[in-house]
């Protein structure tokens, strides 16, 4: 996601889309990204760290974004 | 007093409103310990801004002056040697002047009642931090100050400097910065119509991205950012207020990237183009609709800045309730508000009978507003939070009179013992083949190669009126559809030569320019410059410095051409390494046709081609000398500005009597670099014999391909234009030599008797070099 | 009579006042619209222009498409009213569903501009009837966002009734599938490209030719045509 101190233009220009639409209700948008990344067999904690090291130095830029969270899900069969 | 009560109920009032620092509380703790040095102030700074105020500064007070007082915003380093372009002129060179320096940018009158604004300025700390935001917000902060003007922006170009193409941290900063500005610029819908790349190690640690900005306007249509009128409104518009920036105008630029600023909040700024492009319009319809008395742009020190410049060039007061800032975080403090760099925001003075007129504007184009406050009589800048009085200055000894410096200046050490080592004692080749291996390495080498794969990102058709841009010398747009009435706009810097001589160099920056855009067949008129140096506490620079500017602002004299704005940017240095001296110059003409103007490469078969200019030889510090010797030394070459002048009236009456088809400038790489963009630009090959250059000049084979002398052009003339065209050269007593022929058939340059290139081959070498690393 | 052809201006367009030049060296009348007015003022005729409404952010053409003068735009399509997407003008007519498919990230990420060779493929629909079938036309293209896709049933439907308008020619700039460049509704009267014939109408700011730089306006083509389908009206 987008640092929560940094302006997000997507996000606004969405929220201010949504308002003329008529969607008073919601207040604020902000716009990140979702990866998905498939590994063979189990997800171990050591996959898990290198996913993590991964989110944090290539899959986002540090000076602009966070990463919020990493989960796993079991592959749809 | 305040008639401007806070009105922004939704914003918690928060622990911030009760923890600001009063007036009162500054009178009542005279000895509060205040961070002034982690804001980049000195003891002595802080003492003098005590001796102002007679008491300490509150801390949004501290925050104010810290920013402006910084060297990026107030000059303090540089400001008593940019007095020199203000002294070295003549009436003749500021008759078309209607504004001169200090303004956000000049602006030139360019006849049938159109003027003309523009500048470059730097991003380049930002944009090393976090490249891509860092360009691109470069490129939304320099239009904004076009727009400042009153003026509609037509244009863009940028100067970038980046380091090895080869080091792996090169692809990280120019990905970033071309992607940032293709993506601003694009999305602004300006045309980028020129610029320059250039490789060198000294940029890797501290990249130059400059942005110039060109904007176009009726006489009538002149706005100075000025707040004058007792009781007119100040209206902060455009985005909200967040923590972009905090600080960077002062840290960023002061102390070199250091992990432990004054905040914690993130250094970089975020820009949306979306939101400057209607900005844009909207300031545009203000305008055009007399909503507006003027408009300040917010950059650098954002609403420190804006306020105290805005109330020291007014009436000399303002008040301010800074609560009513409409914020993007709700918990900025009201120190981190005034500092705060957030962009695509600005202020305006408005009397109040055009307040609802104007708001009803800023709504049509979804644009958010805040009445701030108000101008004054009271020669103070008066800033409330909350009710409370947390500023109370005299606005100038912010914005004008803050420190000046003169700081010490030293010859440096090992200077001569680098000119000394000249480039023409290198050894050179002989054979025709090893000619050819030169020429090959050099039209690809990094800084000579073809910088389509950047300059392919970028939209030059936008607005219809682009009609020059690169790979030419110069850009043109036209500025009236009627009449044809254009300008054109060309940017130089060559740092090789400033490290040798940095007074040469500035005068080789500006005289490449000029000549650049007098080959499109315009005349030059006027000057902006971004100065982008080393720390001006190292007395090295500073002389380096004061050299570069005494060049500058002579050649400026000598040419008759005024420098009307530009921006100066220290600190570019990697631990003590400073980077080259850059002084980027831009130079822009005026022409009465763009219908008139000459390309920079030949489209038709059997024409003759001409080399203006003599040949000298002339090597140190050129491509030839850095690509296939790896060298730097000696002294740059001589710049004969008389000449120049010349020179360009003569590419001038050309245009205007259609008697070349093209005109293409010598400059990085010599005649060999210019034979080569020539039959590269539209693919017609052609056919060179240098043995009258080689037996008129007195030169060798090295010296007629690669030299690097100045006040020389290559054009293309139609063989029923002959006889008019050497009329003319003979006329005004300028050198001319015919040294070959178009040849659209052979699909080859040949060079006679020394090596034959195919295009193909030409073509790959030139063109492949960028792609090669970056797609 | 002077036929009057209607420019959307939205948020973020940029080459809006470049359409309406060209539609003025055309021939024809051209006329500002308001993206949040519902009145088309009586135009013959539509172009959504190029640009980034509302910056691109969501998707291109996305929110613009929801605007509210897009009610009177899609009922006049419906209707028979000559409409032209140009580049984000063309992502808006596929996210108003007047068009099929949608536009993705050109294939190599980047931004490009280039002077884009096209192949006529149609001749039959409002806005392209001045040219002949498998004409080579030089129009400047600019966007970051161009790839075209579709489903394949999609893709051989639109073959398949000829409403395949342009297909790039050469160069495949953006990996637009089956080197699509532009296509039309059923009827021939709405068409969206990618590449900008607003762009070349002016010698000397136009595409480069072998005669003279920047000389190109095939561009014309386009408003011609659609003043010939409004006179056949």
């Amino acid at each position: 996601m987008p640092k929560s101190d940094l302006l997000d233009p997507q996000g606004k220009a969405v929220a201010g889309a949504l308002g003329r639409l008529g969607h008073s209700t919601i207040t604020d948008v902000r716009i990140g990204k979702r990866f998905e990344l498939t590994v063979e067999g189990e997800v171990t904690e050591q996959i898990l760290a290198d996913v993590a090291t991964l989110a944090d130095e290539i899959f986002s830029n540090q000076v602009i974004e966070d990463v919020t969270s990493i989960r796993v899900e079991e592959a749809q069969a | 007093m305040t008639a401007i009560p806070p009105t922004v109920e939704n914003q918690a009032a928060s622990a911030a409103a009760a923890e600001a620092d009063t007036v009162a509380n500054a009178i009542a703790t005279p000895e509060r310990e205040q961070p002034y040095a982690a804001l980049g102030l000195t003891e002595g700074e802080y003492l003098k801004i005590r001796e102002i105020l007679g008491r300490r500064p509150t801390s949004g007070e501290l925050a104010m002056y810290s920013v402006m007082w910084s060297e990026h915003c107030s000059y303090k380093s540089s400001k008593n040697y940019l007095r020199k372009f203000g002294k070295k002129v003549t009436p003749e060179m500021t008759k078309n002047l209607m504004v001169g320096m200090g303004e956000n940018a000049g602006v030139v009158d360019i006849g049938q009642g159109w003027a003309v604004t523009f500048k470059v300025e730097s991003h380049n700390s930002p944009s090393y931090v976090e490249p891509f935001q860092g360009a691109a917000t470069g490129v939304g902060g320099i239009v904004r100050d076009i727009i400042s003007m009153g003026a509609r922006p037509v244009a863009v170009m940028d100067q970038l400097r980046f380091g090895d193409i080869d080091h792996p941290d090169t692809a990280r900063v120019l990905h970033g910065v071309t992607g940032g500005i293709s993506f601003y610029g694009n999305c602004l819908g300006l045309p980028n119509i020129g610029g320059e790349t250039v490789f060198d190690p000294i940029y890797q640690g501290n990249p130059l991205v400059n942005a110039l900005a060109v904007g176009v306007l009726r006489h009538e249509d002149l706005h100075l950012a000025n707040a004058s009128g007792v009781g007119n409104k100040v209206v902060l518009f455009g985005a909200r207020t967040g923590a972009d920036g905090i600080g960077g105008a002062s840290i960023l630029s002061s102390v070199a990237f250091e992990e432990d600023g004054p905040s914690k909040r993130p250094a970089v700024q975020v820009g949306d183009p979306f939101a400057e492009k209607v900005l844009i319009e909207c300031c545009l319809e203000m305008y055009r609709d007399e909503l507006v008395e003027g408009i300040q742009d917010l950059g650098a020190a954002g609403i420190s800045c804006a306020t105290s410049e805005l109330a020291a060039n007014g009436d000399g007061g303002m008040f301010v309730e800074l609560s009513n800032t409409l914020l993007r975080n709700p918990n900025l403090t009201p120190e981190e508000i005034l500092m705060s760099e957030s962009q695509e925001r600005m202020m305006a003075v408005v009397t109040p009978e055009k307040l609802d007129a104007f708001l009803a504007v800023a709504a049509k184009w979804d644009v958010e507003t805040s009445v701030m406050g108000e101008v004054t009589d009271t020669g103070r800048l008066i800033i409330n939070w909350h009710g409370e009085e947390i500023v109370n200055v005299d606005p100038s000894t912010v914005a004008v009179d803050g420190p000046v410096y003169d700081r010490p200046v030293a010859y440096p050490t090992w200077l001569d013992a680098l000119r000394a080592d000249r480039g023409e004692a290198l050894p050179r080749a002989t054979e025709g083949s090893e000619l050819r291996e030169q020429f090959l390495s050099i039209v690809a080498s990094p800084n000579q190669a073809d910088k389509s794969w950047i300059t392919d990102q970028y939209d030059y058709y936008v607005l219809g009126n682009t009609a020059l841009s690169f790979p030419d010398d110069g850009g043109m747009i036209r500025v009236d559809e009627e009449t044809g009435l254009g300008i054109a706009i060309a940017t130089d810097a060559n740092g090789r030569f400033c490290q040798l001589d940095p007074r040469q160099g500035a005068k080789l920056a500006l005289a490449e320019a000029y000549r650049n855009v007098a080959v499109t067949g315009a005349v030059p008129a006027a000057v902006t410059d971004c100065l982008n140096f080393g720390s001006p506490e190292n007395p090295e620079v500073m002389w380096q410095f004061s050299e570069a500017v005494d060049g500058l602002s002579d050649a400026c004299l000598e040419l008759g051409i005024p420098v009307t704005g530009g921006n100066v940017s220290f600190y570019n240095q990697t631990g003590d390494t400073p980077i080259f001296p850059t002084p980027v110059v831009g130079v822009l003409g005026v022409i009465d046709n763009v219908a008139d103007r000459t390309p920079s490469g030949w489209q038709d078969d059997g024409e003759n081609l001409y080399l203006l200019g003599t040949t000298h030889e002339e090597l140190s510090g050129s491509a030839w000398a850095g690509t296939v010797h790896s060298h730097l030394g000696g002294t740059p070459p001589e710049v004969d500005l008389p000449g120049e002048i010349v020179l360009g009236e003569l590419l001038r009456a050309a245009s205007a009597e259609g008697l070349v088809s093209a005109a293409h400038d010598l400059a990085d790489g010599g005649l060999a670099q210019t034979l080569a963009e020539g039959v590269l630009r539209f693919g017609v090959g052609a056919r060179i014999w240098l043995g009258d250059i080689i037996e008129r000049d007195g030169v060798d084979t090295t010296t007629a391909l690669f030299s690097e002398s100045t006040g020389r052009v290559l054009v293309s003339v139609r063989r029923e234009d002959d006889v008019r065209f050497r009329g003319l050269c003979e006329g005004r007593g300028y050198p001319v030599q015919r040294i070959g022929v178009t040849d659209a058939s052979s699909n080859t340059l040949e060079v006679q008797d020394v090596f034959t290139v195919g295009l193909d081959e030409l073509r790959t070498a030139h063109v492949d070099t960028l792609p090669k690393r970056f797609a | 009579m002077t036929h009057r052809i209607g420019v959307v201006t939205f948020p973020g367009s940029l080459d809006d006042r470049d359409a309406q030049r060209a539609i003025r060296i055309a021939g024809a009348e051209p006329v500002a619209l308001w993206h949040a007015d519902h009145d088309l003022q009586g135009v013959d005729a539509i172009v959504l222009p190029g640009g980034f409404s509302y910056g691109d952010y969501l998707r291109a053409g996305a929110i613009a498409a929801r605007a509210p003068i897009m009610t009177e735009v899609i009922s006049a399509a419906n209707a028979g009213m000559p409409v032209l997407g140009i580049c984000n003008g063309f992502q808006m007519l596929t996210e108003a569903h007047l068009l099929p498919g949608g536009l993705i990230r050109n294939e190599k990420g980047n931004f490009i501009r280039r002077d884009q060779g096209l192949i006529v493929e149609s001749t039959d629909t409002a806005w392209s009837n001045a040219f002949t079938q498998g004409q080579e036309i030089v129009i400047p293209l600019k966007n970051g966002e161009g790839g075209f896709i579709a489903s394949n049933e999609e893709l051989d439907r639109l073959e398949g009734e000829g409403r395949v308008v342009f297909r790039y020619s050469g160069v495949n700039p953006n990996g637009s599938m089956r080197d699509i460049a532009g296509i039309s509704n059923a009827a021939g009267n709405v068409v969206g490209l990618m590449p900008h014939p607003e762009h070349a109408v002016e010698p000397g700011f136009g595409p480069d030719t072998a005669d003279a730089m920047r000389s190109g306006t095939d561009g014309l083509g386009f408003f011609a045509s659609a003043l010939t389908a409004l006179l056949a009206v």
